[in-house]
């Protein structure tokens, strides 16, 4: 190797030069972040009032009219996502922690870890398969149930995670209690873990609050209010779609308005709800 | 430890193991729907797509010509598409994803650090939708007139930047994954760098390496497996990734050797073409085309866990 | 376990009640909003072409029965008569008229009822405010691909008076199975040999050049975004959108410019069958213009659901006779007199 001090200079400068590059890259990851915000913000806010929250959409090239059906769209499946989800998901993954053996385990981890992989686009189709067709129409209930189908292997592995943080000494104290196992499980375990729980559950929620490619299918859309859960539904992601490749300039607004609202939505969840968990539980 | 427990339990006198054990089966069949979801998405796919396959055979992979009015299907533009957009999207995505995990593990000031993971998680939640939106209004627009006619002047001799510019294209397509797979790439490719062990930074250093010289022998190489893993992880969302690239790439079957040109991708043609698919063959074409993705991504996947999982299993179950 | 779950459980129904509590009192605001209860939701999907008419007759309608809400997806044509013949819509909607074969694969007898007809324009968009003049063979041309600037010496001579830039042309057409393509390629079969040859006619063909959008509105967006670009779409979306749109030499060797009038005119000459399955394209009238077609919408002569099936008929009647008269508002050509009496004795035969 040489060691001539010019060639020392050398490496230094590289060195440096590749540490900059890594800033540079470090800057140019996040810069997009920020575009994406200030154009969500800037176009955004000045579309966003009263009547867009609470009216329907007006009839193709008027003016005026909202969103509201599509916000209100999006908690029901929200929801109804959750119903199907969340149960899964929870108790899925306190068998594997409390439960399961090696084996078993390694195999329902691959298969939840390939579930987590499986483009929503593919969801899309395949719970058309499984629920569009044989109930005859797009339905609330089938936008529900592929959002909540995204979120069962996502819930599973987080709770999974969570509850395997808490100490065993927790479990062999209650079960030297004599304490059946569920109770401890559910009483000590789970409770323990609570927070952890809600957070795995919001993080999810938040995955699938703007998925769009599922619902095309599904939820397929509404102009109007859901009468009920075997009709279409109106969603958010689902209408910024259909207004951003509109050539209407109204509805380019309104498809702003729509995004920021929902990435608000998703932040509230993913962040909010989580900063108010950690603030009641340092109290 | 197993053992150890249940001794305790069966040595408790008076214990109902009935709710026990209803308590135990009931959460194994929640861990178990699982299995049942896996074996729904490839049966509703396979049963959807049997037609075509019967129709059409491993022709249907290898043809070019999308014509439903005659009924001749074939996917090749649509494989070709995904492919060159995801690779785009990687060329792009992994030297930055790398060169920021790097900036994070080995010398961001702690200040810093917390903030930029932050932000990168941030950008992970940003839904597909909202890209395209902000791709088709902002990025398309600033890519049409600066970007890709400055790209033609310079390097216009290339095959891969000739031909009229029309703004959504291949080209585009890429960047934008390449924008929403960043998060991914960085975080795990963060937590493989933060798997090496300092020993490794230290012998380096004490040889009176430069930082980059420690970064290059004692970290990423030791990285490189993990990180590469990363990569494909990453590829695997691009493989999927549906509404942004739909609104951006143009849709249109043909393969064109210009990033200019427009494109077509397994999940967007689904996406456009499946509530209207008017003939039975023509629907289960597009199951088919959505089996081919599943298999392609389930694919990336393995791949990518393979890699990890010998990456940081030494080191601890990081292996997400 | 009851207890501790509680708080799961609450959460997911305290979502689902958010969800459910805003609904009725969000639509007690606003009159158009109304959620009142019984009345009835009737889907539809289909052809993008008759959407902004559609849309606008589904609101007026509020107004003359409240009690009922049609919810339109512009999915194009393609997916109006796969959803229809699927059932998994109450009515369908298309500009190409459906083919034996498809009526066959129908559950019952599906009925063609005409409702309006309209232009599709050759839309551009070129830096300055330039109206062009094009005929079929320079339209199907650019369209194959083989005029790529628009100075080309082609449409040059068309358009002597005109400065055309030296910039690519940009072709925009539709990713999805559509009534306006339909209408588009059959006219350029009709009027060029080398593209009923190479391309043909259909709701989706194989596209020699250009991109894909989605509906009329997706074709309409790319045009507007993309400077150079040339598309077809309904006149009505080109006028919203303050796009250029081209004038047409017809078969009578006439340039005619799109309107509900040269719409009018070339359907007063077609000749329409019992089953309302006509083409009203590049007809022989003097101010015909060529690229016109009619739009259907398509309902079951056996309604399955009475009471959905009721609403159907009166609103069908209802388009057929006041909504008429918004059409020409929104650029659209009414059906003849002679027409919609025939159209409405149809509809007589719905059962429900």
């Amino acid at each position: 190797m040489q060691t001539s001090p010019a060639y020392d200079r050398y490496r230094k400068l590289k060195s440096t030069f590749i540490s900059g590059l890594c800033v540079l890259s470090a800057v140019l990851v996040v810069a997009p972040l920020g575009f994406v915000f200030f154009h969500l913000l800037s176009e955004g806010i000045s579309s966003i009032d009263l009547n867009f929250l609470l009216n329907l959409p007006a009839p193709v090239g008027e003016k005026g009219g909202g969103m509201a059906n599509a916000i209100v769209g999006t908690l029901i499946l929200l929801g109804l996502a959750s119903a199907v989800g969340i149960p899964f998901g929870v108790l899925g993954g306190v068998y594997l922690s409390e439960y399961g053996n090696a084996h078993f385990n390694r195999v329902i981890r691959f298969m939840a870890d390939i579930l987590n992989g499986v483009p929503s686009i593919v969801w899309g189709i395949v719970v058309y398969a499984l629920i569009v067709v044989p109930m005859k129409g797009f339905s609330a209930l089938s936008g529900g149930v592929v959002l909540g189908f995204m979120m069962i292997p996502l819930i599973l592995r987080t709770t999974e995670e969570v509850l395997l943080l808490v100490p065993r000494d927790y479990r062999e104290a209650a079960l030297a209690l004599g304490i059946p196992k569920w109770k401890t499980t559910v009483f000590i375990v789970m409770k323990t873990a609570f927070r952890g729980i809600v957070s795995s559950v919001l993080l999810a929620q938040a995955r699938v609050a703007g998925e769009t490619a599922p619902l095309l299918f599904t939820a397929f859309g509404n102009r109007y209010w859901a009468q009920s859960l075997d009709q279409p539904i109106a969603a958010l992601p689902l209408q910024i779609f259909n207004y951003a490749i509109s050539p209407y300039d109204e509805w380019h607004q309104q498809a702003w308005a729509g995004a920021l609202v929902l990435i608000l939505m998703i932040l509230f969840i993913n962040f909010g709800i989580r900063t108010i968990i950690n603030i009641g539980s340092n109290k | 430890m197993e053992n150890r427990r249940t001794h305790i339990l069966q040595a408790i006198p008076g214990t109902n193991k009935i709710p026990d054990r209803m308590f135990k089966w009931f959460t194994a069949a929640m861990a178990f729907s699982v299995g049942l979801l896996l074996f729904i998405v490839i049966w509703n796919l396979v049963r959807g797509s049997y037609p075509a396959i019967k129709e059409y055979g491993w022709r249907f992979l290898v043809t070019s010509s999308w014509d439903p009015v005659h009924e001749e299907f074939g996917a090749l533009p649509f494989i070709y598409g995904t492919v060159v957009s995801s690779v785009l999207a990687l060329i792009i995505a992994v030297p930055l994803s790398i060169g920021t995990s790097v900036f994070l593990t080995e010398f961001a000031p702690l200040r810093l650090r917390r903030p930029v993971i932050s932000l990168v998680e941030m950008l992970a939640a940003v839904p597909s939708v909202i890209f395209g939106l902000w791709g088709i209004f902002v990025l398309i627009p600033f890519l049409r007139n600066y970007i890709y006619p400055w790209l033609e002047s310079v390097l216009g001799f290339l095959p891969i930047f000739e031909g009229p510019i029309y703004g959504v294209g291949m080209l585009s397509a890429g960047i934008i994954v390449a924008i929403m797979i960043l998060p991914i790439i960085t975080s795990v490719s963060r937590e493989i760098l933060e798997s090496v062990p300092d020993l490794q930074r230290e012998a380096a250093y004490a040889l009176g390496a430069t930082r980059w010289e420690v970064i290059r022998i004692a970290v990423l190489s030791y990285a490189k497996r993990g990180l590469m893993g990363a990569a494909v992880l990453g590829l695997g969302r691009a493989l999927g990734e549906t509404m942004a690239v739909t609104m951006v790439i143009g849709n249109r079957p043909e393969i064109a050797a210009s990033l200019f040109a427009p494109g077509y991708t397994l999940a967007s043609v689904i996406a456009n073409e499946f509530t209207e698919a008017t003939t039975d063959i023509y629907l289960s074409v597009l199951f088919e085309i959505g089996l081919v993705l599943l298999g392609v991504t389930i694919l990336t996947n393995i791949i990518a866990r393979v890699f990890i999982y010998g990456m940081t299993s030494p080191s601890g179950s990081k292996s997400t | 376990m009851k207890q501790t779950l509680k708080p799961i459980l609450i959460g997911t129904a305290l979502i689902a009640a958010i969800a459910m509590g805003c609904k009725p009192s969000d639509s007690s605001q606003g009159p158009d909003t109304g959620r009142e209860s019984g009345t009835i939701l009737i889907n539809g999907a289909g052809a993008t072409f008759p959407y902004p008419l559609y849309s606008k007759w589904f609101n007026e309608y509020i107004k003359v029965d409240p009690s009922v809400r049609f919810n339109y997806q512009s999915i194009g044509s393609g997916g109006g008569q796969n959803q229809i013949i699927a059932q998994t819509v109450g009515f369908g909607a298309s500009d190409a008229p459906m083919s034996d074969e498809s009526l066959a694969k129908a559950r019952g007898n599906l009925l063609h009822i005409p409702t309006v007809a309209g232009a599709v324009v050759v839309s551009y968009n070129l830096e300055k405010d330039i109206k062009l003049k094009l005929n079929g063979s320079t339209v199907a041309d650019i369209f194959l691909g083989k005029i790529k600037k628009w100075n080309d010496q082609r449409i040059a001579e068309l358009n002597p008076d005109v400065e055309l830039p030296d910039e690519d042309i940009l072709v925009v057409h539709r990713s999805d199975g559509s009534g306006t393509s339909y209408i588009f390629t059959s006219y350029l079969s009709g009027v060029s040999s080398d593209w009923k040859q190479k391309v043909g006619a259909g709701k989706s063909v194989r596209w020699p050049t250009g991109l894909g959008g989605k509906g009329n509105e997706g074709v309409a967006g790319q045009i507007k975004q993309s400077p150079g670009a040339i598309g077809y779409v309904e006149l009505i979306y080109a006028m919203h959108n303050d796009l250029a749109f081209a004038d047409i030499k017809n078969a009578a060797g006439n340039f005619i410019s799109p309107s509900a009038e040269s719409v009018t005119a070339a359907m007063s000459g077609a000749d329409i069958p019992d089953d309302f399955r006509f083409s009203i394209i590049n007809t022989a009238g003097e101010n015909a213009y060529p690229i016109s077609g009619a739009t259907w919408l398509l309902v079951y002569e056996n309604q399955p659901d009475p009471r959905k099936g009721r609403h159907i008929v009166q609103f069908l009647k209802w388009a057929l006779t006041d909504g008429q008269d918004i059409a020409p508002d929104l650029d659209y050509a009414p059906l003849s007199t002679n027409l919609r009496q025939r159209v409405l004795e149809k509809i007589d035969q719905i059962k429900y």
